[in-house]
């Protein structure tokens, strides 16, 4: 991996992170009243006393740039202000639901890793029944959104088979998992059948491929071959995907913390923009945007680390 | 004036498959023409009143009445079906026009002039594609109020990345073939090449990208509507309306949920066939 | 085994027909292939594409997909190869045949050091401890002119040029020993320059180890260089076979002849050139009567009602039913 695809790399990272937080932070401009009112919530009609003593803590009568340094860097040093719908830090806010969420993804993202390659690999490895069965089930699990699998998985394993509890996130480790086992399913299907067809696509690439004949041409045993050729060339299709998956599980927790019920970061952020509390949204809408940049850049960079080929074609196209 | 070389008369086109289109790609074409059908006249055709409650008749079964039973307000489940037609698939029509229109132009002008303008263009959009949709949505949806404006918005600059990337290569491949520099020597007026040749030689693409987005931004509508910051009560919005039945699931009552989640589904994998199909027929590529 | 090893020769493709399922329905792609190598001796199958000559060659591997449906035989060393169960094929492929395909850039692993290629057939297949087939595959990469051994085995294949490429190839296929080389059209991916050092390679190689050689080529001057006999394949069939030193002037198919008629000549530079009429059909497209009657100049009403069998001339065999022939040879032979 080249110096330069590296600094490309992190520095559209940063880039991206400035923007998205000036955007996260101009946002509040836009509403047709007092950016103010967003912040103690702006649905009620709040103690002009109170609105002026937000106005100078969060610097909004200082020019737009000032104003938006301050609070990016209060944001950089953890402090992410006062929340006066919850009536509670947004930091103290935050840190009470982080592990649920942490909790969640990490278990979708198990369930996507494991399940999108076995499937994949099991599909194109066997062919046949095995591999038109997998395509249709994968192509159909994609096609479900995270909400109504949601619906469907509550009445199917709750109700008419009463095997997971639904609502809340569980005390302890067996507890927790059965708390979170219906939503990160809910969530990692979509992603399952995504990584699946693509690591499915890949293997049956390098099966065909001349290499792999030259390989058997050998007499190389066809475990082997399997191994050394086969999956070791198509890993790199299946860890750039994965990466994907998982950043985009990210993306849409919220929906399924909201539709079980389970707490989190994504059902604390929708809960406080439909009370619009804004300083709520702002920090965690930025949270899960370098998230999501830093997963992604970070398997490009991996992955042109593993493979010098992927950096030179990435360069070439921009 | 001379007369054009005969190479310039017709424009290249796309190599396209001729024949018949197949009939998966024809059922989905049916579903979506149905659909839309019902989107434009669903209040009339609906049996019952979409928001006439029957606190007698809740959580009913199907019925020579209600064919599909009723809601937990009493309200006929079939006829809020066909009158939400309307409020769930205008707002992904509006997100897929605006984002279609507006990356278009871009990816033209990006192809067109080239240079810093295209990276400019490609830097911002790789910016705003580190940026999910849903998560803006919840942004856009604070700001505004819930309501369909904030995933209209919101969504608009989201799906932006996808259509102008793809218009974007298409664009800089048709500008540099030789028809387009003979136009120029010519003289012919850059806004008469893109209206006349550019434009329509990069419809077709444009078209099937725009079918497939629409079935995602109507995913993506229906579910910021399922978490409460779209279309508002009593709307009949299947995204709403699964979010609506969701309490009945836990007393073994799934229709509302069930039904409306179905609604969105055969239309979201109508619309990615109907594209997919498309793309076989006009691009000649299974995109 | 109680008959004598020399009774049979190294390799017998006697009478080989080849199905595979094209669109879904089985389809004839090779009618009848007949190839003889004995042992040590060099044979040139050449053809078209199209023509089945790499079917076959994939045939005598068994590398065929497990679709394909094989009749009569294909024997090396008297043991009929379609008759090998997978353990067997496995140890036969791993030391008794190697193969050096067309496009090297494509058959060897991309994302694999070309040490781990060159002695991963003897590390896997034959068990060799990897020190002992480090030391035998650098020796083999000298003699293949690949002088700096160490750094190239640490090397990935894109940074070797595709000349290189080949030489590692064909250094991963002598370093097993094997008793039979089969040689895919291995110079067609090659500039010219690189394609007579790659030769020179084989050749060298096969003198010093005493191998026998069935070299793939659509090439027939350089069929004729480098192997004793030439073996022509026209749409999924041999039609002659003969002596490589007899070939321009005794050869008796009208496809061969056309086939040395349409490439320029090192014997006879002032001959004209002629491209054969019409184009190249695959074994699947064959007629019922001989496949080359739509394209031969020669062609009469039998030719297209019956399909001619191989028969022989002196030491050479042509499936036709106007052979050409000599008219000194024939006078010689009925003398």
């Amino acid at each position: 991996m080249s110096l330069r695809f590296l600094s490309v790399r992190l520095g559209m990272l940063v880039l991206t992170v400035l923007v998205s937080s000036l955007a996260i932070y101009g946002a509040m401009f836009l509403t047709p009243g007092d950016p103010a009112t967003l912040l103690v919530g702006g649905s009620r009609n709040p103690d002009p006393a109170v609105l002026a003593q937000i106005r100078s803590d969060y610097h909004l009568d200082d020019p737009f740039l000032a104003g938006y340094w301050h609070w990016l860097s209060n944001f950089l040093q953890g402090d992410f202000g006062q929340s006066l719908v919850y009536r509670d830090s947004v930091t103290g806010l935050i840190g009470d639901r982080a592990g649920d969420t942490v909790a969640l993804v990490a278990y979708a993202a198990v369930l996507v890793l494991a399940g999108g390659m076995l499937i994949g690999t099991v599909a194109a490895l066997r062919g046949g029944r095995t591999e038109a069965l997998a395509t249709t089930l994968t192509a159909g699990a994609m096609a479900v959104p995270t909400f109504v699998m949601a619906v469907l998985l509550i009445w199917l394993f709750a109700v008419r088979l009463p095997w997971f509890p639904v609502y809340g996130s569980g005390e302890g480790f067996t507890d927790t998992l059965a708390h979170l086992t219906l939503p990160a399913v809910a969530l990692a299907l979509s992603w399952i059948g995504y990584v699946a067809q693509v690591t499915r696509t890949a293997v049956r690439g390098e099966l065909r491929s001349e290499h792999v004949e030259t390989a058997r041409s050998r007499g190389v045993p066809e475990r082997v071959v399997i191994r050394r050729h086969v999956l070791h060339n198509a890993s790199g299709a299946m860890f750039a995907v994965s990466g994907v998956g998982i950043a985009g599980l990210i993306a849409t927790a919220a929906v399924a913390e909201q539709a079980f019920g389970t707490g989190g970061l994504g059902a604390l952020m929708i809960e406080a923009a439909s009370k619009q509390d804004m300083a709520v949204v702002q920090a965690v809408s930025l949270i899960f945007v370098i998230v999501f940049v830093v997963i992604n850049t970070g398997v490009d960079l991996i992955s042109a680390a593993v493979d010098p080929r992927i950096a030179a074609q990435k360069g070439a196209i921009r | 004036m001379t007369t054009m070389p005969a190479a310039l008369s017709t424009r290249p086109r796309a190599k396209r498959r001729t024949g018949r289109i197949d009939p998966l790609t024809l059922v989905a074409g049916g579903v979506v023409a149905l659909f839309v059908l019902l989107a434009l006249l669903g209040p009339l055709l609906a049996p019952h009143d979409p928001n006439a409650v029957d606190p007698l008749n809740v959580n009913a079964g199907p019925s020579g009445a209600h064919w599909l039973g009723t809601d937990d307000t009493g309200r006929d489940l079939l006829s809020r079906l066909i009158a939400g037609a309307r409020a769930t698939l205008a707002a992904p029509a509006a997100v897929i026009a605006v984002s279609t229109a507006l990356g278009t132009l871009l990816a033209l002008t990006a192809a067109w002039f080239g240079g810093w303008l295209d990276r400019f263009v490609s830097g911002a959009l790789d910016v705003v594609f580190g940026f999910p949709g849903l998560i803006l949505a919840v942004l856009v949806a604070a700001v505004f109020g819930a309501g369909l404006t904030a995933p209209i918005v919101a969504l608009s600059i989201a799906y932006l990345p996808l259509i102008t990337r793809v218009v974007r290569s298409a664009a800089i491949k048709e500008r540099h073939l030789p028809y387009v520099a003979a136009l120029q020597l010519l003289g012919a007026p850059t806004a008469r090449i893109w209206l006349r040749h550019l434009l329509p030689n990069l419809l077709p693409l444009v078209l099937v990208q725009a079918t497939i987005g629409f079935g995602y931004a109507l995913l993506d509508v229906a579910a910021i509507s399922f978490l409460g910051l779209g279309s508002q009560p009593p709307d009949p919005e299947w995204g709403l309306m699964v979010a609506n039945g969701a309490p009945s699931i836990l007393a073994g009552q799934p229709q509302q949920s069930l039904y409306a989640g179905i609604a969105i589904l055969v239309v979201v994998v109508a619309f990615n066939l109907l594209g997919t199909g498309l793309s076989r027929r006009l691009l000649g590529e299974s995109a | 085994m109680t008959e004598p090893q020399n009774a049979s020769p190294l390799l017998h493709i006697d009478g080989l027909r080849i199905d595979l399922p094209l669109d879904g329905a089985p389809r004839t792609v090779v009618h009848r292939a007949d190839v003889t190598i004995p042992e040590g001796r060099a044979v040139a199958l050449v053809g078209e594409s199209g023509s089945g000559k790499s079917l076959t060659a994939r045939c005598v591997m068994g590398l065929l997909p497990g679709s394909a449906r094989i009749h009569g035989d294909v024997r090396f060393a008297g043991e009929s190869v379609p008759g090998m169960n997978a353990e067997r094929l496995r140890a036969f492929r791993a030391a008794e045949v190697a193969m050096v395909f067309q496009d090297p850039r494509a058959h060897i692993n991309p994302a694999r050091s070309i040490g781990d290629f060159l002695i991963e057939g003897l590390t896997t297949a034959r068990r060799v401890p990897s020190g002992e087939a480090v030391k035998k595959v650098t020796g083999i990469l000298r003699e293949v002119g690949i002088p700096d051994a160490d750094r190239r085995m640490r090397q990935r294949p894109h940074e070797l040029s595709g000349g290189l490429l080949q030489r590692v190839m064909i250094a991963a296929a002598l370093a097993v020993e094997p008793r039979l080389l089969l040689a895919d059209e291995p110079t067609t991916a090659l500039d010219v320059t690189t394609q007579e050092e790659v030769m020179a390679i084989i050749g060298e190689a096969r003198e010093a180890r005493g191998l026998a050689l069935l070299f793939i080529t659509h090439d027939l001057e350089l069929a004729a260089a480098v192997s004793d006999r030439v073996v022509v394949m026209y749409a999924g069939s041999t039609v002659e076979e003969l002596p490589a030193a007899r070939l321009r002037a005794h050869a008796a198919h009208p496809y061969t002849r056309a086939l040395l008629a349409s490439r320029p000549s090192v014997f006879d530079e002032a001959a004209e050139l002629r491209s054969i009429p019409g184009r190249p059909l695959s074994g699947f497209e064959a007629p019922e009567g001989c496949a080359f009657s739509d394209r031969c100049t020669h062609v009469q009403d039998v030719c297209r009602s019956e399909r001619p069998q191989p028969s022989p001339h002196g030491d050479a065999f042509a499936a036709c039913h106007f052979p050409y022939v000599l008219a000194s040879e024939e006078t010689a032979d009925h003398a």
